[in-house]
């Protein structure tokens, strides 16, 4: 059964179409990665989904419940969390502030602060210093947690890698089937190809605000892939 | 969108800023100009007055538009320009012997100096409180002028009869001098505010209102735009206070540095369109329409200009002028350019 | 000598009303980056709904604030919600410009209802009683309490912001709107609440204004200028630099008088003038990290 379910979803920012006709849909525990080049509209559209850009869609149900027309603040509390692109901390927060604000919506589960500290030692000992002042990796780490405070069925990540070292990507991405073994849904929003198509159970490509290709990492070839990706052919 | 690109051929094409509009409006302009020059010669005493007062608002309009919808300095505080300039008419006659017409330009070269200083307090103040920071000066100078014995203290001055005897010897003349002074300072200003408009520094000053980070990216040296139209400002909006005190005869600080001049003008402003030359003279023509009728009402003529104020901010932010322009493509001045192609089908 | 300690004591005791006008000006700023113009203008009606409070439950005007206080974060909540909303976003003119509206309305609405008779709350004979420290230099007991609830303020809206759920809200959304909808904040609600409080705020300084002083309703914007100057002098963002902004105007605004009644509103703008000059950023600036 779909945990959301998308279908022919269009987003404008104002005069400008970002989104043409998006259909997606994400099963139960399953993690999905959306690629494509820069402004081929994976942030618009992750974006869309927590209610931050307005959209339309003939079908925009998430647990059966329809998320046409909430706003961003109301869809956090139905169990979808975002991790958005460039960490976005709160700088007059603190690290732990930042996590705390994580939970506002008080919604019931696991994740608990301990937990976090536990998944990212290293924050607990910096707890008390402004969320800004970290490495852009503990920062990453910070905005993971934070959003896994909200408590999510669901979460979105966008373009976790972006602006750090690759040893620390490793770090950052290997968090992450400790939460999908929660049984937490992920869309994985990334512009690193390779990382993308490690942990996804399916790939969709983006190109020009439109889905290009989908299917599973391993039915799917490098040219088929970079078609997708580009819009051209390598032939 | 059309594209040409593919099957068109682009045989030329000219960068045009005259419209349709523009050129009739220039006619109709043209027949208007002479209409207004001839008022003193039909009119009655009480409309060439008011014509007076008609062409000092729009002027002050035209000024408090420049400011904030081209310069996007927001100024609460012009009031400062309209008493100094007042002021300044009172002293460079009375002490210094000009005459009263040529005291006008004087006084508002002078305070374009003064407003240097002033320009270097309130600069330093960002954005909104840009705003109240230019109040505060405005009060200064209502409270310390109020201290100053020589000018009459707080009941002020009047202006003796021998320097307005001096203009003309009859009130039939000297109302027409005062008169065709006002149409002079209304049509140059607009004219002033036109060409800066369409000179280099005009789109340098478009560019920063609609991107203060993007012009500055372009080399587009914001605060030294933003002074000169803050200076230009200041000499505008004094010459127009000189004018307006010679024809009330009478200054005093109360009167001078009243916030109600720049409430006037604001409202004026925005409820006709701000940043555009256009709207500050529909704002003018419905702010004297609706007082006429109104004044008996007082306060409720001011409720009624705050809330329409507020309602066109929010659901009409370019003013009955931007909606007009936008139904019909309505532009007497144009300012900005529009790039003409002829197609080769 | 004494004369002049006497001068500068009243000043700071002043300060203390200044503070308070001013920290709900800080609070609007500091959450919404909104300069209210209507501030002055609020302050004047909740000294004007006291009014009609006492006079139809008898009340004085410290009991008053328990029907005026409610009535004044209601009206910020709506006035946010309802308007200011709207004028959120990358461009000064529309804050601006309709807060600058509402202010000519409110006070035209006020002069209609009212009139521009001055008026004054009585609060009994604590309103003239006062401790003698020495002779010659006595602390009024009404300027205390108005000094004492400033800094009873500040302290509160200091805890509030630094330990409460609602104050870590206030700071996420002042620091970054959208994101602040991914943590489930309604920001138009914070926004609504903030300005709630920042009236909640002005109710009590209006009444202590109105018991203090003849008001009437044109005396909004000068009341606005001293929250501004006072909030411009301690520094953009510090809750206890308002307090010391508001003493420096208010024993500016005293030796002003002293030297010349005419000098007293002056030399407090003056005081503001030199501290642009000196320390554009105020006395104490926020940094990131506070």
């Amino acid at each position: 059964m779909s945990v959301l379910e998308i279908e022919n979803m269009t987003a404008f920012y104002s005069d400008f179409q970002a989104l043409f006709g998006v259909s997606l849909n994400i099963k139960k525990g399953e993690t999905v990665a959306a690629i494509g080049a820069n402004g081929a509209g994976k942030s618009t559209f992750l974006r869309s989904i927590t209610g931050l850009v307005k959209n339309n869609a003939d079908t925009f149900l998430y647990n059966g419940e329809t998320l046409t027309g909430k706003v961003a603040s109301d869809i956090v509390g139905l169990g979808i969390a975002m991790v958005p692109e460039g960490r976005k901390l709160f700088p007059s927060l603190s690290v732990e502030e930042n996590l705390i604000i994580g939970a506002y919506q008080q919604r019931p589960g696991n994740w608990t602060l301990d937990r976090v500290y536990q998944m990212f030692p290293k924050l607990e000992q910096r707890k008390d210093i402004a969320g800004t002042a970290l490495s852009g990796g503990e920062q990453q780490m910070v905005a993971i947690g934070r959003a896994l405070m909200s408590n999510p069925d669901m979460l979105l990540c966008d373009e976790l890698s972006l602006g750090l070292a690759p040893i620390i990507i490793k770090d950052i991405y290997s968090a992450l089937p400790s939460i999908k073994a929660e049984g937490v849904s992920l869309l994985v929003v990334e512009q690193d190809i390779n990382q993308a198509l490690e942990i996804a159970d399916r790939i969709y490509c983006f190109q020009e605000g439109r889905i290009s290709l989908t299917g599973k990492p391993e039915d799917l070839t490098k040219d088929q892939i970079a078609t997708a990706y580009f819009g051209i052919s390598y032939d | 969108m059309t594209d040409y690109s593919e099957n068109t051929n682009v045989t030329s094409y000219k960068v045009v800023r005259s419209t349709p509009a523009s050129r009739i409006g220039s006619v109709i302009g043209f027949i208007l100009f002479i209409i207004l020059v001839s008022l003193p010669n039909w009119g009655d005493r009480a409309t060439i007055r008011l014509f007076v007062e008609i062409f000092y608002i729009l002027s002050l309009a035209q000024m408090w538009n420049l400011l904030a919808g081209y310069g996007g300095l927001v100024s609460v505080g012009q009031q400062a320009f309209i008493g100094l300039g007042g002021y300044m008419l009172f002293i460079i006659t009375i002490n210094f012997g000009f005459g009263a017409i040529w005291a006008i330009p004087l006084s508002g070269i002078i305070c374009a100096f003064i407003s240097l200083p002033i320009a270097f307090l309130v600069f330093r103040l960002r954005g909104h409180y840009f705003a109240i920071g230019t109040w505060v000066v405005a009060e200064v100078f209502l409270l310390g002028f109020a201290q100053i014995p020589s000018l009459g203290g707080g009941s002020g001055k009047s202006l003796p009869i021998a320097i307005v005897k001096a203009i003309s010897d009859t009130r039939a003349g000297r109302d027409a001098a005062i008169y065709w002074t006002a149409l002079f300072v209304v049509v140059s200003t607009i004219a002033i505010v036109y060409l800066l408009l369409r000179s280099r520094h005009g789109l340098a000053l478009t560019a920063i209102r609609d991107s203060e980070e993007a012009s500055n990216s372009l080399g587009v040296d914001n605060f030294k735009a933003k002074l000169l139209v803050y200076i230009f400002a200041a000499f505008g909006t004094a010459a127009i206070g000189a004018l307006i005190f010679l024809t009330k005869l009478r200054i005093s600080p109360s009167a001078a540095f009243d916030i109600n001049w720049t409430t006037t003008v604001i409202f004026i402003v925005v409820i006709g369109g701000i940043g555009t030359i256009e709207g500050p003279i529909l704002g003018t023509i419905i702010y004297f329409l609706l007082r006429e009728p109104l004044s008996d009402f007082g306060t409720w003529y001011l409720i009624l200009l705050g809330a329409t104020a507020v309602i066109v901010m929010l659901k009409a932010p370019q003013g009955i002028w931007g909606i007009i322009t936008h139904r019909f493509d309505l532009r007497f001045f144009p300012v900005q350019r529009r790039l003409h192609l002829k197609l080769d089908e | 000598m004494i004369e002049w300690a006497n001068t500068i004591v009243q000043g700071i005791l002043t300060g203390g009303l200044y503070a308070m006008f001013a920290s709900g000006l800080a609070i609007i700023f500091g959450v919404m980056r909104l300069v209210n113009i209507t501030h002055g203008d609020l302050i004047v009606l909740a000294a004007f709904i006291a009014m009609v409070v006492i006079e139809t439950t008898g009340f004085n005007p410290f009991l008053s604030l328990i029907i005026v206080l409610p009535i004044m974060f209601v009206i910020g909540y709506m006035l946010q919600r309802g308007i200011l909303n709207y004028t959120l976003g990358d461009d000064l003119l529309p804050p601006l410009l309709v807060t600058f509206g509402l202010s000519i309305v409110i006070q035209n609405v006020l002069l209609e209802v009212f009139s521009a008779d001055s008026q004054r709350l009585k609060a009994g004979a604590i309103e003239t009683s006062s401790i003698q420290l020495v002779d010659g230099l006595s602390i009024g007991i009404f300027p205390l309490i108005t000094l004492v609830t400033a800094i009873a303020m500040i302290v509160g809206l200091q805890q509030l912001f630094n330990l409460t759920r609602l104050g870590r809200a206030f700071r996420a959304t002042s620091d970054d709107a959208t994101t602040a909808q991914l943590m489930g904040i309604n920001h138009r609600h914070i926004f609504g609440l903030a300005m709630g409080l920042a009236l909640g705020l002005v109710a009590i300084a209006g009444v202590l204004m109105a018991v203090r002083s003849n008001f009437d309703p044109s005396i909004g914007p000068t009341k606005l200028l001293y929250a501004f100057e006072a909030v411009i002098i301690g520094g953009l963002g510090s809750l206890w630099g308002t307090l010391v902004g508001g003493i420096i105007l208010g024993v500016a605004q005293n030796i002003g008088a002293k030297i010349d009644p005419g000098w007293q509103i002056l030399a407090g703008h003056i005081a503001f003038l030199i501290v642009l000059v000196f320390k554009p950023n105020g006395l104490f600036p926020r940094t990131r990290d506070d």
